[in-house]
């Protein structure tokens, strides 16, 4: 473990620097400590710092980059000819690479001499039975060619990781000394600390709005790639939703599988709807007794038991659609249920998922309503209620609208939630995609079938996977929307309210 | 020593629009107000003075049962608004909160135009048969509250985009809208500068001939310079009550003359 042990050096320099650092900033005060600028430990801090941040960073820089270099250095020394036919480059290598491993398993497992792993030649050894014996399995039996690269690649490796050992310590140990000589009373340790600590959070803020990027990268190039193998047009506007399990292109060069994503919309629109008509009005009445009209004691024991139910995982909500709501439904819509209508064929369907998912979304909707209507002055209720309004003529009329922009908020972001939910809906509302407008039909959302198109054997580089990805995009961009639509209300009404 | 008017002016003996009979007023275990008689007349402005802290605030808030609004408030005793105890059963709160109106110490406009902040009491209580007589009572209570010809042009732009003082003459003629009996009105200046507070006061002296106002107010400058009739409350008792101008030249009870001379409070 070379990197390990580097790194515990690193950590014992830095260690050792703030021991030091301290000291020598408390002999040059004369070993007073209140005349020192900053406080002993801000000296140590210091050396500390400067012994192990840039040595680290640059340990973690070459470990990146390390293999890259490698990589290429060796594939100078694979001939093209090597590359098999309907093979790459980039599989000969992986070869290289486990060839490597494999004879570092046999040193370390002292079934080879580290002499030994350097010079067998393929011609005098069978090279697959030797790395069998100390469990290492190859496929196929090693090329010449693939175990010479393989042996520059270990003696590439072995150099590499001894040059980082001598310059990763060495710059610790340049930081430390100039950190170390640095430390004198005057010297402002405390400024350095704060600066760093700021670097710190800024990186943390920094790595998160990154991995946003990387995700909506990723998320683009597989999508570009989609739209090379089907047409967007298709995709776009084709009413019908059939993915052909094998793929496969028909005769005119056109693939097999029908990928229309509007019957997916349509049922993740049409249950997002359902959905916020069950919670809107019950999460918002719930949040304006609770916030208006309950005592203290009601209070304290509702609001938690309404909370319970966002922490309902959601897997047990489509277990509670599927045993009970559904069949529920069947029994009033259903054929010879208690209304004779026979709408609705089986337990799931739209409205089964939406009732469900409705009910899931109470709590975001009354939680944050509560809180927002709680913000809203009591000087604005005091001169309601001063001038002969009733409670609820106050509420309606003042309460409400100055609450506004925050229970669109709060809406919209219940609604970002009903759009994304995929365990209700797999449960729930059936795998049918279908366009239709009877809310009792089994329908299917996005979500759902980004989940059936990536855990089926369907080959990783063909449409019927990709379109995941093209699925993934739409969603994000109609919950973007929705965020921005929100943001524009609030906006407004912030400034006709204030 | 002050700036009043009313000092030497004589004060006629007028109706009594609210009598308090022996009330109390308790906040859970605390008692706030201890045995509170007062008669306040009508078209009169009746000033509550007092340290902070003595009641004053909470009594002015039973006259229109503003406390009702606070779970562990408690009152007891009468209170008669024209001979009606205002805490019987079959008093609404909601109607006689109509009758007796209300200004608070902050300017709350409602996050709504001038023309419906104005059009809110209104609207509730069905004063107007159709949108001319709505613009008419807007019209005439925005004059009554001195404020008319600064909005007139903007009746439709937000109430809280005005300053401090025309917001409170905005609640006062709100307030006024409603054809009130009685104007509460707690410290209505102290979020306003010198300016705005004499704008508010020279409107307060103009809504005595048609209501009956009570003011509490920490000022005594402004307790004399307003009011006719003056209330000294202190730790939840009242101390003295009389004309003004006796208050502040002759009181009777040397706590009133402690905090008027300004040794305590």
């Amino acid at each position: 473990m070379p990197v390990l042990w580097i790194v515990v050096l690193v950590l014992a320099l830095g260690g050792a620097g703030y021991v030091m650092g301290r000291m020598r900033a408390m002999a040059s005060a004369g070993g007073d400590a209140r005349h020192l600028h900053s406080l002993p430990n801000y000296y140590g801090m210091h050396v500390f710092l400067a012994a192990t941040v840039p040595s680290l960073l640059l340990l973690v820089i070459w470990l990146l980059v390390q293999p890259l270099v490698i990589n290429s250095q060796i594939a100078h020394h694979i001939p093209s000819d090597t590359v098999a036919e309907g093979s790459s480059l980039s599989l000969v290598m992986a070869d290289v690479r486990r060839v490597a491993d494999g004879l570092d398993t046999a040193v370390a497992a002292g079934a080879m001499t580290e002499q030994q792993a350097g010079s067998i030649r393929t011609e005098f050894t069978d090279i697959r039975a030797r790395l069998g014996e100390v469990g290492v399995a190859l496929g196929a039996n090693v090329r010449p060619e693939v175990l010479k690269a393989a042996q520059s690649y270990r003696s590439l490796n072995t150099t590499y990781t001894l040059f980082l050992t001598i310059v990763a310590v060495g710059l610790s140990l340049a930081g430390l000394a100039y950190a170390w000589l640095r430390s004198h009373k005057d010297f402002r340790a405390r400024n350095v600390v704060e600066s760093v600590v700021k670097s710190l959070l800024i990186l943390a803020s920094t790595i998160a709005v990154l991995t946003t990027v990387g995700i909506v990268l990723s998320l683009i190039f597989n999508t570009v790639e989609f739209f090379k193998l089907y047409p967007a047009t298709s995709f776009f506007f084709e009413p019908t939703w059939l993915p052909s399990f094998g793929g496969g292109i028909d005769s005119d060069g056109n693939p097999l599988s029908k990928l229309g994503i509007l019957p997916l919309l349509w049922g993740t629109l049409y249950i997002s709807l359902i959905a916020l008509a069950v919670a809107v009005p019950i999460g918002l009445f719930a949040a304006i007794y609770l916030s208006e009209y309950a005592g203290i004691h009601t209070r304290s024991v509702a609001k938690p038991l309404i909370e319970v139910l966002a922490g309902i995982p959601t897997i047990v909500y489509g277990l509670f659609a599927l045993l009970t709501v559904g069949p529920l439904l069947v029994d009033v819509f259903g054929q010879g249920g208690i209304l004779g209508v026979g709408w609705m064929q089986g337990g799931t369907a739209v409205m089964t998922a939406g009732l469900v998912m409705g009910i899931m979304l109470i709590p975001f909707v009354s939680s944050l309503s509560d809180d927002i209507i709680n913000a809203v002055p009591q000087a604005m209720r005091d001169g309601s209620l001063g001038l002969g309004a009733t409670k609820s003529e106050t509420i309606r009329q003042v309460v409400l609208p100055a609450a506004l922009p925050g229970i669109v908020g709060a809406i919209l972001l219940a609604a970002s939630r009903a759009i994304g939910e995929t365990m209700i809906v797999v449960l729930g509302a059936g795998a049918a995609a279908r366009l239709s407008l009877n809310p009792f039909d089994a329908m299917t959302t996005v979500t759902a079938k980004i989940v059936s198109q990536l855990t089926g054997d369907a080959d990783f580089a063909s449409p019927e996977a990709l379109v995941a990805f093209a699925l993934g995009m739409t969603l994000f961009l109609v919950t973007l929307a929705l965020n921005i639509f929100a943001l524009y209300i609030v906006r407004k009404y912030r400034e006709q309210y204030e | 020593m002050y700036d009043a008017p009313n000092l030497g002016a004589k004060v006629d003996q007028k109706a009594i629009k609210i009598s308090a009979k022996n009330c109390q007023v308790y906040y859970g275990d605390t008692h706030a107000i201890k045995d509170v008689d007062i008669e306040i007349e009508d078209k009169t402005v009746t000033a509550f003075i007092g340290p902070s802290g003595c009641g004053k605030s909470t009594f002015l808030r039973c006259l229109n049962r503003m406390n009702d609004t606070i779970d562990i408030c408690r009152v007891e005793g009468d209170i008669l608004l024209d001979g009606e105890d205002i805490y019987d059963k079959k008093v609404d709160p909601v109607q006689l909160r109509a009758k007796v109106g209300m200004v608070f110490q902050k300017p709350n406009p409602f996050p709504k135009s001038i023309y419906d902040n104005i059009a809110y009491g209104p609207r509730i209580h069905g004063l107007a048969r159709n949108k001319a007589d709505l613009d008419e009572i807007v019209e005439k209570s925005l004059r009554r509250g001195a404020i008319w010809d600064e909005v007139k042009d903007r009746l439709h732009s937000p109430g809280t985009g005005l300053s401090g003082g025309q917001q409170q003459r905005l609640c006062i003629a709100r307030a006024v809208a409603t054809e009130p009996e009685v104007l509460l009105m707690d410290e209505p200046c102290s979020a306003l500068d010198p300016i705005a507070t004499a704008q508010v006061e020279e409107l307060i002296d103009e809504l005595r001939t048609q209501y009956s106002v009570v003011i509490v107010t920490h000022s005594m400058q402004q307790a004399a310079r307003v009011s006719q009739k003056t209330a000294f409350f202190h730790l939840g008792n009242l101390v003295e009550y009389d004309d003004t101008g006796t208050i502040f030249t002759n009181p009777r009870d040397e706590r009133t003359e402690s905090y008027i001379t300004g040794r305590i409070g």
